[in-house]
């Protein structure tokens, strides 16, 4: 989902600047609240953020195309602590892999969170809202909510490309389907991984800080309860 | 069902790996020569752009000298990301374990 250095005209770059900044101001002032207000939660965002640190950096084949792409990783924070802190979690990690990596950039970087850290957190965060109206179980939950953070981010940075590089013949559509080839299709399957893996690694915070859990409204004192004692 | 997730895990990755390896013999035995299998999806990105011919205005300030160096690099990323969450879990998982002695 990296847009490269330079590979935006610079109008686009401007404008997704502007579209990503409210979410990151509003993001800092809620990290600032989330870390003042709540100390104990403030190990789970460190695993949290590690997390995206540790799967964005894995780039994997997707055995579908043939192709290699990376997870984003962003579900677990996402669900913990919700879609706007989980991009300012993005936003460092992206300007980590600009400067150090040369992947992404600094004049992509607000495309760039806006795809990894903000659109796709949070139609993730929509689905993990909708499945506890449902009352689903909430691995599969965890499950959803991965993999569509995930996949999503790659659809929103085909739609990013092909509006600014819309093809002559037919325009967006045309492009959109390009670009939603290469990024979408590719993720697929490390999407449906990501997501095995998060919903396992939740298993195993239940089992360590389910009193974080509870503090945080993810779960109840009962769920975690029951959860527990079916694992046991 | 103590381990039902685990074993969920376990079957996916089986799953991935295999279709990786079919998928794999079959790009190497239809692969043109100087093509590239298996190319980031980034890259492939930045290609369809530059087809279009557009010059990218700017280049990064620093690009990793190699790929060599630049694996080290996402290495350094995963393993940062890798020591964190090892040192909590470990973390909780003394306290537990403390706290279930007293």
């Amino acid at each position: 989902m990296h847009i490269m250095e330079g590979f935006l005209p610079w109008q686009w770059c401007v404008f997704w600047y502007l579209v990503s900044a409210p979410f990151i101001i509003y993001g800092i002032y809620l990290l600032n609240r989330q870390v003042k207000e709540h100390r104990e939660t403030l190990s789970l965002l460190a695993v949290s953020g590690a997390f995206i640190f540790l799967l964005s950096s894995l780039k994997m084949p997707s055995p579908v195309v043939g192709s290699c792409s990376h997870p984003t990783g962003t579900g677990l924070s996402v669900v913990l602590f919700g879609p706007i802190i989980t991009a300012i979690i993005s936003l460092i990690v992206l300007i980590f892999q600009a400067l150090f990596m040369a992947h992404g950039g600094i004049t992509t970087l607000g495309a760039n969170v806006f795809s990894m850290g903000i659109a796709g957190p949070l139609l993730g965060y929509a689905v993990y809202r909708l499945g506890k109206a449902v009352n689903l179980n909430i691995f599969i939950n965890i499950f959803l909510v991965t993999a569509v953070a995930d996949l999503f981010t790659y659809v929103i940075t085909a739609i990013e490309l092909a509006a600014a590089f819309p093809a002559t013949h037919g325009g967006f559509m045309i492009s959109f389907e390009t670009f939603f080839a290469i990024y979408a299709v590719t993720q697929v399957p490390l999407a449906i991984l990501e997501g095995v893996l998060i919903a396992l690694v939740f298993k195993y915070i239940i089992q360590s800080r389910s009193d974080i859990l509870v503090s945080l409204k993810v779960l109840t004192q009962e769920q975690t309860a029951k959860i527990l004692e079916s694992f046991s | 069902m103590k381990y039902t997730l685990e074993i969920i895990f376990a079957v996916v990755v089986v799953i991935f790996a295999a279709v990786f390896l079919i998928q794999n013999a079959h790009i190497q035995s239809t692969l043109k020569p100087g093509e590239e299998a298996w190319q980031g999806s980034d890259d492939m990105g930045s290609n369809a752009i530059l087809a279009t011919g557009y010059t990218p205005w700017i280049s990064p300030l620093w690009t990793p000298p190699s790929t060599e160096v630049e694996s080290l690099l996402f290495s350094i990323q995963a393993g940062l990301g890798a020591f964190v969450i090892g040192y909590f879990f470990g973390f909780y998982r003394g306290k537990r374990e403390r706290s279930n002695a007293t």
